[in-house]
């Protein structure tokens, strides 16, 4: 029997690139990049099983093989579909593959709540990008969308099923990563929800890490739960010695605070390194932290929003003032001392779960100037 | 060199007679001032009197309620983010049981400002807002001399909460409550 080659070739959208065999289409396409990349929502590379669930990664293959030209008659799931050699495959080309792709972004917004506004995944939202770029501008459903009561699964992490879009990475994350998975798909069907066996809590070491792997804002971290919107924090790369993990982490920033501390993300938005709870959830100090430097982030992303680049703060810029006009310039407005938001008094990084009424008391910001 | 046809050559020419008594001259002045009187006003005396607004004026900021009084802004950030000047700042708060009938939803902004000072009134708050919260208003910021009241507040922005008196005046009882 003759060896495999060591490469084969595939064409996706016209554009040739060499890969090992058994890869599949979709790693192919994410070797080229770009546009030609087909949308991923449940695939994680990562998770060993994760795929073929969410069905927008569908691609036309146009041409099965060099040995059987034939085209494959029906789109097919490009996580799940190894390439062949001399396979040809429409990704972005493909009228009928742009069609599937609103469709089933469609789908997978016919129960969900659009609570963008409110949801803390909003800006880094997996979902929201794809109805950007693939769904269609209104929704043709006419019945109640589905609704669940809130569900507490452990002092860290907030499930809000309403949302959720059964890719099933959290519940292979728990599998693959934890020695004992506690939640899972409860039920079938329209009525499967993800669940803890009976109100139990989720506290292993790692089971963190399905706050990232969420797709969606199904899955977020209670102790960030409201304290900022993402584009308003800045994410810098840092990390420290950690016993359990490997302590290289992300964390979102507003000013020296340490809002949220996650695991770094790649350019398909997948985790880089797991990352402990002790670093995601109890390291909320900035001196806990080797800041690296900022994050470098897609600036297209809303994320990047307000980063100037090359600006100094007013304490690192030479003051010129005296010189210009013999004194400093007068200030006729001392803007934190007028303002009631982000008051030294109020610490919302340190609070555990999400700000209340009562956090921001009146008495809790009485000036002292 | 001719730039313009509107230009005129200076007449350097000795006065004749009559230009040199000047009274002709003053007199062309002054039917040019009085002429003035009797024409209609550029201005108007503000306050006591101001302009109408376009219908499409754009003011001060106002953050809305829904029908049934609650607060409609949810702190979703989107003004603060669409705002070229960065006038709006914000905090947000969970709504706690037993609040539901204070904010319409989960989450709530429990500080909002909008620096007027910063403020240059586009509207794209308006226009960002997915939860229809803040509108701008057919009026002005009153001025004044501190700068301090120019930093509005979420007191100073919010639709005031209709009294008992005014709801049951609006659904068609007016009866006034007794104390």
């Amino acid at each position: 029997m003759a060896e495999a080659p060591a490469t084969i070739k595939v064409i996706i959208d016209n554009i040739p690139v060499d890969v090992a065999p058994g890869t599949t289409i979709l790693q192919a396409a994410r070797m080229i990049g770009g546009d030609v990349t087909p949308p991923a929502m449940c695939y994680y590379s990562k998770l060993e099983g994760s795929g073929g669930k969410c069905r927008t990664c569908l691609v036309e293959v146009s041409k099965g093989s060099e040995k059987d030209p034939r085209p494959m008659p029906k789109l097919v799931a490009s996580c799940r579909t190894g390439v062949m050699d001399g396979m040809e495959v429409k990704s972005m080309t493909s009228d009928k593959v742009l069609d599937a792709r609103k469709g089933v972004t469609e789908f997978l917004l016919l129960n969900h709540p659009l609570d963008c506004p409110v949801c803390d995944q909003a800006g880094e939202c997996h979902l929201q990008d794809l109805s950007y770029e693939h769904g269609g501008a209104g929704t043709r459903y006419e019945f109640d969308r589905r609704t669940f009561d809130k569900e507490d699964i452990g002092p860290y992490i907030q499930l809000h099923m309403t949302r959720c879009i059964m890719c099933y990475r959290c519940v292979y994350t728990a599998q693959q990563l934890t020695d004992q998975r506690e939640h899972g798909v409860l039920d079938r069907g329209d009525h499967s929800t993800i669940s803890t066996c009976i109100g139990k809590a989720l506290d292993n070491e790692f089971i963190g890490n399905v706050i990232d792997v969420c797709p969606v804002g199904a899955l977020t971290d209670k102790t960030f739960r409201f304290k900022n919107r993402v584009w308003f924090t800045k994410p810098v790369d840092a990390h420290r010695d950690c016993p359990t993990c490997s302590g290289k982490v992300r964390l979102w920033m507003r000013g020296n605070e340490v809002f949220r501390v996650t695991a770094r993300k790649d350019q398909w938005g997948e985790v880089e390194e797991w990352i402990c709870n002790d670093c995601r959830f109890h390291k909320k100090e900035a001196s806990d932290w080797t800041i690296e430097g900022p994050s470098v982030v897609n600036r297209h992303s809303v994320i990047s929003q307000g980063h100037y680049r090359g600006v100094a703060s007013p304490s690192q810029v030479q003051n010129l003032m005296p010189e210009i006009m013999g004194r400093d310039p007068k200030f006729l407005l001392n803007i934190h001392e007028v303002s009631d938001v982000n008051r030294p008094q109020v610490d919302l990084s340190k609070i555990g779960g999400p700000a209340h009424g009562t956090n921001f008391l009146p008495n809790l910001h009485t000036d002292d100037v | 060199m001719q730039l313009t046809n509107r230009s005129k050559a200076v007449n350097r020419d000795p006065m004749t007679f009559s230009e040199s008594l000047y009274i002709p001259g003053l007199l062309k002045g002054m039917a040019t001032t009085v002429g003035h009187i009797f024409k209609k006003k550029a201005t108007v005396s503000y306050p006591e009197e101001t302009r109408p607004f376009s219908p499409v004026f754009r003011g001060l900021h106002i953050l809305n309620r829904d029908e049934e009084g609650r607060e409609k802004c949810t702190a979703c950030g989107l003004c603060a983010l669409s705002c070229p000047a960065e006038a709006i700042t914000m905090e947000a708060a969970e709504r706690l049981p037993g609040e539901e009938h204070l904010y319409r939803e989960e989450k709530y902004a429990a500080k909002y400002e909008i620096n007027m000072l910063r403020c240059i009134f586009c509207g794209f708050c308006e226009e960002a807002c997915p939860k229809d919260a803040i509108y701008l208003t057919q009026s002005i910021p009153p001025p004044n001399y501190d700068r301090e009241t120019f930093i509005y507040k979420k007191d100073d922005l919010l639709l005031p909460a209709k009294t008992d008196a005014q709801e049951r005046a609006a659904e068609g009882d007016p009866t006034p409550l007794q104390p």
